[in-house]
């Protein structure tokens, strides 16, 4: 069992709250490796947001993903050494979000703005014709937005630095 | 770096987030439109999450259990400014607390993303781009609602002057300031309410509100040494019922 093997299956876990994205291409695993006999297997995650009630339940997927792929031991860690922000979501990942129907967060510059959070697409019709609503939404990482082309509301994954 | 002055201000901030968390979540079902009761709720969720990155730091300083520290504690050994302790009131007063009180952490947090101690400072890094969230929404309602209609903006104008001097001791100097200083933990309460006067002044007058006279300013210090009103004991005791029910509890 070596490290790619363990990014491989990571890219099964999906997000529990948004099921079609794993949490390779959510860009929460921050760093994997495994002990010199390779039996035991270390991971480290971040969250999304601080608050994140899925964490835990996150863990858990992490560490029974890789007991099932052969590893006898797994250490998952927690931590804010690479703090998370929306950037780190993959080309892959953002196309799976439009799929659940989340319009992907916008690419920042290490700030974020109230243009750069209304500057987005629908993603049902692609039209930028749209107002955000608030910026909460059902979970911590969304926002509500309506669109005036498709008159359709839809979330967006916040951006976030 | 001084253990005590650092747990000192990882305990004031902690509190601070754990009880405005406590207070913002009594508005889940009882906001005044659904995207205002959603809103509370979920910054009451960052909050106490928040608070709990914070209780996780205190712990690896020495203390005791995030939750332990969090649930069974008496109401005299919490550390928060009394402003966030205060009930909700109306939803002007709880808007304008929530103005006040964000705009200082949002800008505790920038600083102390800075800290010689890396632990907050990795902590702080990713508190202040979520608190940003919470500054755009007092924003956006203040504005709004300073500037709104005559009874809008009279009840705003009540809400700041009543809280006014209680966001005041948001900044209450504790007795490790310099350490704090000296030793590049905290650029320290001082410089963090020149920063944040400077800020909220821009959005007030914007919002039509005034701040009340620097004459009559009289800051309600007492909070991070355990002085508090009436109001928090309830508050705590409602919020640790269930794990002292059953401290082993798990839901």
């Amino acid at each position: 069992m070596n490290e790619q093997e363990i990014w491989q299956a990571l890219e099964n876990v999906m997000d529990p709250e948004i099921p079609t994205i794993s949490m390779v291409d959510m860009g929460i695993i921050t760093g994997v490796k495994t002990n010199d006999s390779f039996t035991k297997a270390f991971v480290e995650m971040t969250p999304t947001f601080s608050g994140c009630p899925a964490i835990k339940q996150m863990e858990q997927m992490v560490q029974e993903k890789l007991l099932e792929i052969g590893f006898e031991e797994v250490e998952v860690r927690t931590t804010f050494n690479k703090p998370w922000n929306s950037n780190l979501i993959t080309e892959k990942g953002r196309q799976h979000l439009k799929k659940h129907g989340l319009a992907p967060p916008p690419k920042h510059h290490g700030e974020i703005t109230q243009e750069l959070l209304e500057n987005i697409e629908c993603p049902f019709c692609g039209s930028k014709n749209v107002d955000l609503k608030t910026p909460f939404g059902p979970t911590l990482c969304r926002s509500l937005h309506y669109c005036n082309n498709c008159l359709q509301a839809f979330e967006q994954f916040k951006p976030v630095v | 770096m001084n253990n005590t002055a650092t747990k000192e201000l990882l305990y004031k901030m902690a509190d601070d987030l754990l009880i405005i968390g406590h207070r913002n979540s009594e508005w889940t079902g009882l906001g005044p439109i659904l995207e205002e009761d959603i809103s509370f709720s979920s910054m009451a969720q960052d909050k106490i999450g928040q608070s709990q990155a914070l209780f996780h730091l205190l712990h690896e300083l020495g203390e005791q259990e995030p939750d332990t520290v969090a649930f069974a504690r008496g109401a005299a050994q919490f550390h928060n400014c009394q402003l966030v302790e205060l009930p909700n009131g109306e939803y002007d007063f709880s808007l304008m607390r929530h103005f006040l009180f964000d705009h200082a952490d949002q800008l505790r947090f920038e600083l102390l993303a800075n800290s010689s101690y890396e632990p907050l400072a990795k902590v702080a890094r990713k508190v202040k781009g979520e608190l940003k969230y919470h500054v755009f929404h007092a924003n956006t309602w203040v504005v709004k609602l300073g500037s709104a209609n005559e009874e809008s903006h009279t009840r705003m104008q009540a809400a700041l002057n009543q809280a006014w001097n209680y966001a005041l001791g948001i900044f209450e100097p504790s007795a490790y300031e310099e350490d704090l200083i000296n030793t590049g933990v905290f650029e320290g309460e001082q410089a963090l309410f020149d920063r944040w006067l400077t800020n909220i002044t821009p959005q007030l007058l914007k919002a039509g509100l005034s701040i009340p006279p620097q004459d009559t300013w009289e800051p309600v210090y007492g909070g991070r040494v355990g002085k508090h009103t009436a109001h928090l004991e309830p508050l705590v005791e409602e919020m640790s019922e269930v794990f002292k029910i059953d401290p082993s509890a798990e839901w």
